[in-house]
């Protein structure tokens, strides 16, 4: 559905983001991009919906350049939720907030009431529907944020560190959302230096580093190559870390969650009695 | 603007950078009181040069230019509108009129070359603790230096705002008049909600460090008068006690000695 | 010796609806590394806005029950006198920023203080040597990455030399990497220098090992005040939802299948090591 070819950006100030970076996503795919702070990885996506453009190179939406088409035109594909959701919120109730983008879309007066009501349903939020953005929490703004993008139905969506703030009920609420959205058949791409969220869903993962992608696999395969994390400067999971210590003991290292991680040790047990 | 270009600061030093502000800002000051004794062409013009060996020295020749030439357009406005108001109401005719309106037009440029060099050689710091030390109280330096630090963060700020928004598929670009303006409006409010949240957690933060302690606020630096400004100063009266012979004493050949006769 | 008591502390925020703050009694001893969590909403940070006297001297409204910091009545002193026994580091490191060079924001609480020249400058010196950034003293605070705007931050509190540090959240806004760096920081502040210190934080994994005191609050109350050990494993604890590192969880886990370890292990170096006795066995 997306597909980067070679591209490199440069920002006006003159920081080099991107250096040559090809990477395709397919339909219904569930992708985390990471790396440090720095690394590349907003400047990447942000690609995606044209809001960037690169230098070098190109980008296609279904076969299309990023070049060749305006940025509202490839939003109404592909849906960014930015990180703070304070930088969109204007206006005097959730329910204008959400129908913005809808109205912008040329959508019908009909099917935004439609719309609507289902994103507000979707995300919990309809007791808040005449409420004014601004009177929320912090966690519920971004409810209100990710509604507004859910509600034109993109394609894809890609949320940009979702996770910044949040407390551990809050982040698995969102972890099973995000799955759900995910087998629901949208693409879905998230940026996230959270590596424990990451070990959690396990999806295809993209490691970056220095404006270039230094591994692009499955998360369990990534997260757990010490020469990998160590290069990216990004943590391993608390559960892989664990393991790494016990690996002259004829444990593997590739494990990430507590689970698998509980199975391995009880079978090792288990073994060892015998 | 290429006129707001020439008066950003530039990290670069020279002695001039190293003058203390209040100086050179008394320097600022007597150049404009002198440009304001003539309306003659020869002195005004004589100011003009005088200024620069500043811009030379200072290292600053590509901003000051730029400055120069965003004033054009205010200067050549200048000029015209003195021209036609002198020629209809018959103030000035002929040579003299054209020296009035050139020296006006130039009395503008040696004022906005003054300012100028003055910014341009001023860091917002050295600015700001010129500030302090001129008993200016410190609550309006700070909101100077204060709004100095975030303006690069405020124009960051809307340009994520406006991604965030044109992701939403607004067009900034289209419509008339009336509806691109409207379409301003999901880019300023949360960028005028954001400024007032920053500025609850910058006073938060700036109580949390003793905000009002001592009404004797001392300071890291200080600034010394060197050697170079002791000059300056002198220079910058010198300057002024001249200006004044020259306006009171001294005859200035008027521009219609080099020109022939004009139609007008 | 206690540093900070507080014994049925209540406040509600004016124009609020429902206390933030409900009967909380704590006391945090002389030196102690706290880390106080609990979801969001839950009152920590409102709970540290009383420490310093923001609440009730910025934010109005009362403040009702006792609560003495460093010896001091909260209440009856203005923010500006507890600022010299109690720093506060704020979530976001931008907007603690507002000088335009590090050197001179360091500076800041000195110079409000009226600190005479010569000891400000040594302590200056002190402080960015204490957070390592003595390199970046003349950078401006727009050229800095979070993690080193942060250690300015910190710097800039560490310089009015509180017995006291409190720490919002600091690593919000920060990557794993950047967060450890600054819990390293917080943790040699404490230990050269006796700073208690106090953490608000939702990330247990990378902070844990650090805290000798766990506090959880929950709407406005304290829910478990303790040892991190017995906190991390009571009941109540998985319950709310709170982050609990995984090694805690694996061990949980392990023992409902019947495995005993030497005790519950708080970080994932000492995980590794329990789990080796237990299988060299």
């Amino acid at each position: 559905m997306i597909e980067v070819k070679d591209i490199h950006f440069t920002y006006p100030t003159g920081v080099e983001a991107l250096k040559g970076v090809s990477l395709t996503i397919g339909d219904g795919e569930f992708v985390a991009i990471m790396g440090q702070n720095g690394a590349g990885k907003t400047t990447l996506v942000k690609h995606f919906n044209g809001l960037l453009k690169p230098a070098k190179g190109e980008v296609l939406v279904d076969d299309v350049s990023t070049r060749d088409v305006s940025v509202a035109k490839l939003a109404r594909k592909v849906g960014f939720v930015f990180q703070n959701p304070d930088h969109q919120l204007f206006s005097e109730t959730v329910e204008e907030e959400i129908a913005f983008a809808l109205r912008n879309f040329g959508f019908e007066e009909t099917t935004i009431e439609k719309r609507v009501t289902w994103a507000l349903n979707l995300l919990g939020l309809t007791e808040y529907r005449k409420t004014s953005p601004f009177m929320l929490s912090g966690g519920e703004r971004k409810r209100v944020a990710l509604a507004s993008v859910l509600a034109w139905d993109p394609k894809a969506v890609i949320l940009d560190e979702p996770t910044i703030g949040q407390d551990h009920g809050q982040k698995e609420n969102l972890r099973q959302f995000i799955v759900q959205l995910n087998g629901q058949g949208k693409t879905v791409v998230v940026v996230t230096h959270d590596v424990e969220f990451v070990a959690e869903c396990n999806p295809r993962v993209v490691l970056m580093n220095e404006g270039k992608i230094v591994a692009d696999g499955e998360a369990k395969k990534i997260l757990t190559d010490t020469t990998l994390t160590l290069t990216a400067s990004i943590v391993p999971p608390q559960v892989t870390q664990i393991f790494l210590g016990l690996t002259d003991l004829g444990l593997p290292s590739d494990v990430i969650d507590v689970s698998e991680a509980k199975k391995i040790l009880l079978d090792h047990f288990e073994e060892a009695k015998h | 603007m290429s006129v707001f270009e020439g008066f950003r600061f530039r990290r670069v030093t020279s002695p001039i950078h190293r003058l203390d502000p209040r100086v050179k800002f008394l320097y600022v000051l007597a150049m404009f009181v002198v440009a304001l004794f003539f309306t003659e062409f020869l002195p005004l013009l004589a100011l003009f040069f005088l200024q620069m060996p500043f811009v030379f020295v200072a290292g600053v020749k590509r901003e000051w230019l730029r400055s120069l030439r965003g004033a054009m357009f205010l200067a050549t406005l200048i000029f015209v509108f003195n021209f036609v108001f002198g020629y209809f109401y018959r103030t000035y005719t002929g040579a003299s009129l054209l020296e009035y309106s050139l020296g006006m037009s130039l009395r503008f440029l040696v004022l906005v070359e003054s300012f100028s060099v003055f910014f341009l050689t001023t860091s917002p710091d050295h600015l700001s603790l010129a500030l302090e030390q001129s008993r200016v109280p410190y609550e309006f330096t700070f909101a100077f230096t204060t709004a100095v630090r975030f303006v690069p963060v405020l124009a960051e700020e809307a340009q994520t705002i406006m991604d965030a928004q044109k992701a939403r598929g607004l067009e900034l670009e289209r419509g008339n008049f009336l509806k691109r303006v409207r379409n301003y409006i999901p880019i300023l409010i949360p960028l005028i909600v954001s400024a007032i949240r920053r500025s609850l957690e910058l006073a938060e933060a700036m109580e949390s460090r003793a905000w009002g302690a001592n009404p004797k606020r001392t300071n890291l630096y200080v600034l010394k008068m060197k050697f170079g400004d002791f000059v300056l100063i002198v220079l910058s009266i010198t300057l002024l006690a001249i200006g004044v012979y020259v306006r009171y004493f001294v005859s200035i050949p008027p521009l219609s000695l080099f020109l022939p006769p004009l139609p007008f | 010796m206690a540093v900070i008591e507080t014994k049925d502390l209540a406040y509600t925020y004016p124009g609020g609806t429902k206390p933030s703050l409900r009967d909380v009694s704590l006391t945090i001893e002389k030196g102690e590394f706290v880390i106080l969590t609990g979801p969001s909403g839950c009152g920590k940070t409102t709970l540290c806005r009383c420490f310093n006297g923001l609440i009730p001297h910025f934010y109005g409204g009362v403040l009702q029950g006792e609560l003495s910091v460093a010896g001091l009545k909260v209440s009856d002193h203005p923010i500006y006198e507890m600022a010299k026994r109690v720093g506060l580091v704020f979530q976001n490191p931008e907007n603690q920023l507002f000088a335009l060079s590090v050197e001179k924001d360091v500076a800041f609480g000195l110079e409000n203080l009226g600190t005479p020249r010569d000891e400000m400058k040594k302590r200056v010196e002190w402080a960015l040597q204490m957070t390592g950034i003595e390199e970046l003293r003349e950078r401006a605070p727009h050229e800095l990455s979070g993690g080193q705007q942060q250690r300015v931050a910190i710097a800039s509190v560490l310089a009015m030399q509180p017995e006291i540090m409190i720490f919002d959240e600091p690593t919000s806004f920060l990557d794993p990497l950047g967060a450890q760096k600054i819990f390293e920081v917080i943790n040699e502040l404490k230990n050269k220098l006796g700073v208690t210190v106090i953490l608000v934080e939702h990330r247990l994994d990378l902070a844990s090992k650090y805290a000798d005191h766990v506090i959880i609050m929950d709407e406005g109350k304290i829910v478990l005040d303790g040892e991190p050990r017995e906190i991390f494993n009571s009941e109540t604890a998985w319950l709310l939802g709170v982050g609990i590192p995984k090694a805690v969880r694996l061990w949980h886990t392990l023992q409902e299948n019947g495995v005993v370890l030497e005790g519950a292990p708080v970080s994932s170096e000492e995980a590794t090591r329990f789990l080796r006795e237990v299988l060299k066995r």
